[in-house]
């Protein structure tokens, strides 16, 4: 592609499942937005990409990078200080850059558990109790691999960035809206944001964006998804579902409680809050309709798996961030 | 004098899959390797979870095919519950099942696989895209593939709640049903869709059946492996996507057997190599005979070719038209080329728009009995599904509040490991002999063997499907690199 005077543009993903991509494929005709304001120097998905090319560029001279996906191997970290170099503007984008998401949650396991499970499992034959390692001789010669962290850490764990756009994947409207923005800014018709600032989502938490009726009500006990036939107008949270939508920032127009299934947290901490697990907590405690300890403790036995229901998807970016195990069998740098 | 070429598909600094050639002192290629260079631990980090959140956590296995996991991880939970969603549930899914596979069908042959027969696999890499498709077809094809993906979304968003990473299915069936205007909304989009699969097998006909050249290519020993052969059918052995049991085809095309979730541990087993992260799946009774096709090899195929050989036919008469005309083109059954996957991929593409008719226009789809609540202690379950690029299987097992002891997952690309493997090694062979020059047509060739099979590299290697940036590096015998040809520098 050569050079024509726009402003550059780049897209990568370290650690992810590929659904960012998805998200931004799904903002449809806007895609050509991008194309007729931006020169694209980098993105893997849509085109060839030339990591020799942005090496060879001057630093800071990608105007935009939108960075998605968590930091889970040394080629991700790479790639990470490849772009924050390159780039004035570095986006932590979707949930994995922002606060680990769901593969975080690895971060609870040592390394050694992690593979075992993985190459032991009901169907594995491995009599030889075989792991893969980074570097084996094979008749014809050595083949390696990269080594793989047993912390997953967020983007703004490894290199600074500017600006953090949530959601699992961020929705497709919000996405949209800040390409007009930034294309505005260009234009000179608008300002950006302070840097550090969560852009392509709201200042409050889904609850407020749920239409779904709240009457304060306290409840006796927690129950599951699939145990009961929840009203459709009524807060899921107050039928004793564990609902995330208190402690979760809003942006994505609360489609999972309006769908019947409670809010599990992808659009991160809401603003102001620091560690996500504690504010949802806190907002479960507040529910609680008691005071007797023992009687508490019964009721909080209905959520059987905290860490996963608190920690879905910010396990990287809590302040426990990952279990001891986990780190003192991390490979490579990490800490 | 051994050399040894590397190709680096996403190159070390993605860590997303590598290829290494090993040649002998002759210059022909001694043994290929293809590593998956990461390993994410989703077995390991889902156990200990409510089994209700294991769909929603093996989502993010793929952002490119979430449904494909939503759906078994579903159909695990329900089986972890003993528990039979109501006939409207299960019908809502295998709606939204439909609309995804008309989806992702589409996009792999306009955006991926299509290029290279519309275009040519010799056309110049600047015009094997996409837009060179466009170019070529008529600019209005580029507005119906956004199109279908546009309404593909909505019918996932409308029943899963969200068009990425749905979140309604639950154990017992689902937390949602359809309104009747949603229902005609999402049947007159089906209806298009049927039109638009019958243009692209119409466009598939013209272009490459009507062309010796790529028929040739086809029909070629390059792209030809004679293994066995999986795929879910439905009673009446027609291939579905949703339910069913997994047939089990013979390299002579004999069905060997069926079988339902409880029972795949007795027909699937993985092989672990110390090279690669990623396992090697193989028919369990046959056995693991290394990287060999043939009867006596455990290798299988799990692909939309697989389908159709695994299969007697389609359930829908469109479909079912074009599943006679394949196998009378190509020879009979089974089909073992694997470019024929292309095509066996647009047959299903026209079964999955017709399912969509089916299923939209079925009088019990806007039912609001979409959910039965479990009564029976949780214990283990199996959930299966056929993904677009291979059977999918999920395998829970809980303690009796539900929570998650363990974890088994046989993923939709890595079913193909073998095969794509040898693919790659077959293609390498025929490619590379003693005193030929390695050229950018090697790397296309050899692209083009494993993008038959789609690999979804996100749920594999968790990498896009599509291009495969390659980098190929020849070396000499002691291990230096004599030359390094890249369609994607590092």
């Amino acid at each position: 592609m050569s050079g024509n005077g726009k402003p550059k543009f780049a897209m990568y993903w370290a650690d992810s499942c590929g659904g960012c991509e998805i998200a931004v494929l799904n903002i449809h005709e806007k895609i050509l937005d991008v194309d007729a304001n931006f020169e694209v120097v980098f993105w893997p998905v849509a085109m060839d990409a030339k990591y020799k090319d942005v090496e060879a560029m001057e630093d800071g001279s990608i105007l935009l990078t939108l960075f998605n996906g968590a930091i889970h191997s040394e080629e991700h970290e790479h790639v990470a200080r490849l772009l924050r170099r390159k780039s004035k503007i570095l986006v932590a984008f979707g949930s994995c850059a922002c606060e680990g998401c769901m593969p975080a949650l690895i971060n609870l396991s040592s390394k050694k558990d992690f593979f075992d499970t993985a190459f032991s499992t009901l169907t594995t034959d491995n009599p030889d109790n075989i792991r893969p390692q980074t570097s084996v001789q094979v008749p014809e010669g050595v083949i390696t691999l990269p080594e793989m962290y047993s912390v997953v850490r967020t983007l703004d764990q490894v290199v600074p960035v500017e600006y953090y756009m949530p959601g699992c994947p961020p929705e497709s409207h919000q996405i949209a809206a800040v390409i007009d923005l930034v294309i505005q800014v260009l234009q000179g018709k608008a300002q950006l944001p302070p840097a550090g600032a969560v852009i392509g989502a709201g200042n409050s938490t889904v609850c407020d964006d749920c239409p779904r009726t709240r009457d304060e009500k306290k409840i006796k006990y927690f129950t599951r998804i699939q145990m009961i036939d929840p009203d459709p107008k009524t807060c899921l949270l107050e039928q004793g579902i564990l609902c995330s939508g208190l402690a979760t920032r809003n942006g994505c127009d609360a489609k999972c409680p309006q769908a019947g299934s409670p809010c599990i947290g992808c659009y991160g901490p809401a603003e102001g809050v620091m560690d996500y697990g504690a504010r949802l907590m806190t907002a479960v405690a507040s529910v609680i309709d008691s005071n007797d300890p023992e009687e508490i403790e019964a009721i909080l036995d209905g959520i059987p798996d905290p860490a996963g229901q608190l920690y879905r998807f910010n396990m990287a970016g809590s302040l426990l961030r990952a279990s001891k195990a986990a780190f003192q069998s991390n490979g490579g740098s990490g800490e | 004098m051994t050399q040894r070429i590397t190709i680096d598909p996403i190159t070390r600094l993605e860590g997303h899959g590598k290829i290494e050639i090993f040649l002998d002192p002759d210059g022909n290629v001694a043994n290929t390797y293809f590593q998956v260079p990461q390993l994410r631990g989703f077995e390991q980090f889902c156990v200990g979870r409510q089994v209700e959140e294991v769909p929603l956590l093996t989502n993010r296995i793929c952002g490119v095919c979430p449904e494909a996991h939503h759906m078994a991880g579903a159909k695990a939970a329900d089986a972890v519950y003993h528990v039979d969603p109501p006939s409207t549930a299960k019908k809502l899914r295998e709606l939204l099942y439909s609309a995804f596979y008309v989806t992702d069908h589409t996009t792999h042959f306009y955006a991926l696989a299509g290029p290279d027969f519309v275009m040519g696999p010799d056309a110049p890499v600047a015009e094997r895209n996409i837009l060179g498709v466009i170019h070529k077809v008529g600019l209005e094809i580029g507005g119906q593939v956004i199109q279908c993906r546009k309404n593909g979304h909505t019918v996932i968003e409308m029943i899963g709640g969200r068009k990425v990473h749905p979140c309604t299915s639950i154990p017992g069936g689902l937390t949602k049903g359809i309104t009747e205007e949603q229902r005609q909304e999402i049947e007159k989009m089906g209806r298009w869709a049927i039109g638009f699969a019958q243009f692209s097998l119409k466009l598939f006909n013209d272009i490459v059946l009507g062309n010796k050249a790529y028929l040739d290519l086809i029909l070629g020993d390059i792209y030809t492996h004679k293994t066995y052969y999986i795929g879910m059918v439905d009673e009446n052995n027609k291939i579905n996507f949703y339910d069913g049991k997994v047939s089990v085809v013979s390299p002579d095309g004999e069905r060997i057997g069926k079988y339902g979730p409880g029972d795949y541990s007795e027909w699937i087993e993985e092989h672990v190599e110390p090279w690669t992260y990623l396992k090697f799946p193989y028919l369990k009774k046959v056995g693991w005979k290394g990287f060999v096709d043939g009867k006596d090899s455990g290798v299988y195929c799990a692909t939309p070719l697989s389908r159709v050989n695994a299969a007697d036919g389609m359930a829908t008469p469109l479909a079912q038209e074009e599943y006679e005309k394949f196998f009378a083109t190509l020879g009979g059954k089974p089909v073992h080329q694997r470019l024929a996957t292309h095509w066996a991929r647009l047959i299903e593409l026209l079964y999955a728009a017709e399912r969509w008719v089916e299923l939209a226009t079925d009088p019990e789809i806007t039912s609001p009995k979409f959910h039965t609540i479990p009564t029976e202690k949780p214990t283990e379950g199996v959930g299966i599904v056929e993904a677009p690029r291979g059977t999918l299987t999920h395998h829970y097992w809980t303690d009796e509040r539900g929570v998650t002891t363990k974890v088994n997952l046989i993923v939709g690309t890595t079913n193909n490991y073998a095969p794509i493997s040898m693919s790659i090694n077959k293609a390498a062979s025929s490619l590379i002999k003693k005193g030929t020059v390695v050229s950018e047509g090697l790397l296309n060739m050899v692209e083009m063997a494993f993008r038959a099979y789609d690999p979804c590299l996100s749920c594999a290697t968790h990498s896009l499907p599509g291009k495969m940036p390659l980098e190929v590096t020849i070396h000499d015998a002691d291990g230096n690199p004599l030359e390094v040809l890249k369609q994607f520098v590092e």
